[in-house]
């Protein structure tokens, strides 16, 4: 860092700008009532504190904005950081909002996700320098110990073994090429039509929208084969994926 | 380049002190200038095993609070001019260790020492933690029962989540299975879990499978690591682990039912 250090050759660049595609999830709010938000936050972030922890967050105003909710975005960000999030940006702001924002130095987006650009974005591929999604797929290799807890905003893959004592949780679908002996819980923000697919199931839970069976109530006929489970009024189904009909 | 090894288990009494005075005079014996640390704070027990206990003046925790020189501190064994002792303070508690410490103290040693060997306390918390955090390899010590298996399993989830390679999003630690006091004749009764079965829970890297042993509580007693014992099963197994350890292809041994029985019978070899 000491700048009498050797000096770097003309030749090596000490920085370069890269373009990258970030997937960053986005905060949609649809209410200015801070204490309802920050009792909602804490709810979230209750089911998954590891996940929740300094999670980046960019916080969508368009909806607000729409219903003529205007939110003080000073206030809001003491919220959001309050609750473990770190907010990276904002988009859908009003004038006011995004000086708010920058004079927290929060960077402004535009509401089509790219960063906001001061010519008006008339090209039809515009190449966003932050794309951001909430249900990109989270893919793991590695296996999942006992005492780890995964969420996925959106699908999840693990291509590893999920061990006794570990769990998984996605607001998507769940798919585990392995064995399954932990708890899996897919659809966990209410999607009913999540479902779970696993190569070898033994696992303690398992639940899609919060409909759940522990593993005693999991019958021995789809134990240790590969099944798929999903919700068919209401009922959990458990399917041996290898059995015709 | 030096290597921290940890050697840990999340489970107590596995044999984690066994393990790491055995492979520690293993690496030392085969010429790699090697430093065993005891991170069982309160407990201290490696100096025992070790045979060095009477010679102990100043410890881990003197190091970190800079009332003694590491050299001050490292006692040279007395079978092997390569090994060196860093034994834990019996009269502090756990709180004394502090992460910043430890890493000072491990990055002073790696300039003079080829492989760093921690001896973790049992359990998941600050001792273990701290065991395992700067490690480069980790010996999960594994006994063939349920709850030991748990417990490694539970380990290697922390190693893999909250390690400093984890953490620095490095090249995750390599992790290796020592299934330990291991009783094929128990296993064929059904009262233990078959290597199979550990496996199955664990799918870890094999490094090799030690025999339970009385070889292991005569060495202890006579303050000598097992490995030294050659004749021993377990020390074989040790000297095995060792050498796989560093590269070498070794059979594994020790898993079935002992034939020796027969081939003394028989006059095999
Ligand atoms: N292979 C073996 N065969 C027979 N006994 C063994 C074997 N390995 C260890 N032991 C015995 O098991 C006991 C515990 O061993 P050790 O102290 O190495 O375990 P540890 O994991 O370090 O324990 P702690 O968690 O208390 O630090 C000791 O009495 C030791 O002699
Ligand atoms: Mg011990």
């Amino acid at each position: 860092m000491s700048t009498n250090s050797k000096k770097t050759p003309n030749t090596s660049l000490a920085l370069e700008f890269k373009s990258s595609n970030f997937s960053v999830p986005v905060l949609a709010l649809s209410s200015n009532d801070l204490i309802t938000i920050e009792q909602q936050l804490k709810e979230k972030a209750s089911l998954a504190p590891e996940f929740f922890k300094n999670l980046p967050v960019v916080i969508d105003l368009q909806n607000s904005n729409k219903l003529n909710y205007d939110i003080d975005i000073t206030l809001l960000i003491v919220v959001i950081k309050k609750s473990g999030l770190l907010p990276i940006g904002i988009r859908g702001g009003n004038a006011q909002q995004n000086k708010q924002a920058l004079d927290l130095l929060i960077p402004i987006y535009s509401a089509n996700n790219g960063l906001t650009h001061e010519e008006p974005q008339k090209q039809p591929t515009p190449t966003p320098e932050i794309i951001t999604r909430d249900t990109s797929t989270m893919l793991i290799t590695q296996p999942i110990r006992s005492g780890q807890r995964i969420y996925a905003t959106g699908d999840l893959i693990i291509t590893a073994q999920v061990s006794s004592g570990a769990e998984i949780m996605a607001e998507g679908n769940i798919h585990v090429y392995n064995t399954l002996r932990g708890r899996a819980s897919a659809g966990i923000q209410g999607n009913k039509d999540a479902r779970i697919f696993c190569f070898d199931l033994q696992a303690e839970l398992i639940s899609v929208a919060g409909n759940y069976k522990v593993s005693e109530d999991i019958d021995a006929s789809v134990r240790n084969k590969p099944v798929q489970i999903y919700l068919q009024n209401q009922a959990l189904i458990i399917q041996d994926i290898l059995q015709h009909h | 380049m030096a290597r921290i090894i940890v050697v840990t288990s999340g489970k107590g009494g596995v044999g984690k002190t066994t393990t790491s005075a055995a492979i520690a005079m293993g690496l030392a014996k085969k010429g790699h200038k090697t430093a065993v640390i005891d991170f069982d704070v309160g407990l201290r027990n490696l100096d025992l095993i070790m045979g060095c206990e009477r010679r102990v003046v100043y410890d881990f925790v003197n190091v970190i609070n800079g009332e003694a020189t590491l050299n001050q501190a490292l006692i040279r064994d007395k079978n092997c001019n390569q090994l060196y002792i860093l034994p834990a303070s019996q009269t502090r508690d756990k709180d004394a260790l502090s992460q910043e410490g430890v890493g000072k103290i491990l990055e002073e040693l790696k300039k003079d020492f080829k492989y760093i060997v921690c001896d973790s306390p049992a359990g998941i918390e600050k001792g273990a933690h701290l065991a395992m955090y700067f490690a480069d390899d980790a010996f999960i010590v594994t006994n063939p029962e349920v709850s030991s298996v748990r417990d490694s399993d539970r380990m290697l989830g922390i190693l893999s989540s909250k390690s400093r390679r984890a953490e620095q999003n490095e090249e995750p630690i390599k992790e290796y299975l020592l299934l330990s006091r291991y009783s094929p004749g128990r296993v064929k009764l059904g009262e233990m879990l078959s290597l199979e079965d550990v496996q199955d829970i664990l799918s870890l890297h094999l490094l090799g499978v030690i025999p339970e042993s009385k070889s292991v509580l005569n060495a202890s007693n006579s303050g000598m690591p097992v490995i030294l014992d050659e004749k021993s099963d377990a020390g074989q197994a040790y000297a095995d682990i060792v050498d796989r350890y560093l590269g070498e292809e070794r059979p594994h041994r020790f898993i079935d039912e002992d034939k020796g029985f027969f081939r003394k019978l028989f006059g095999g070899k």
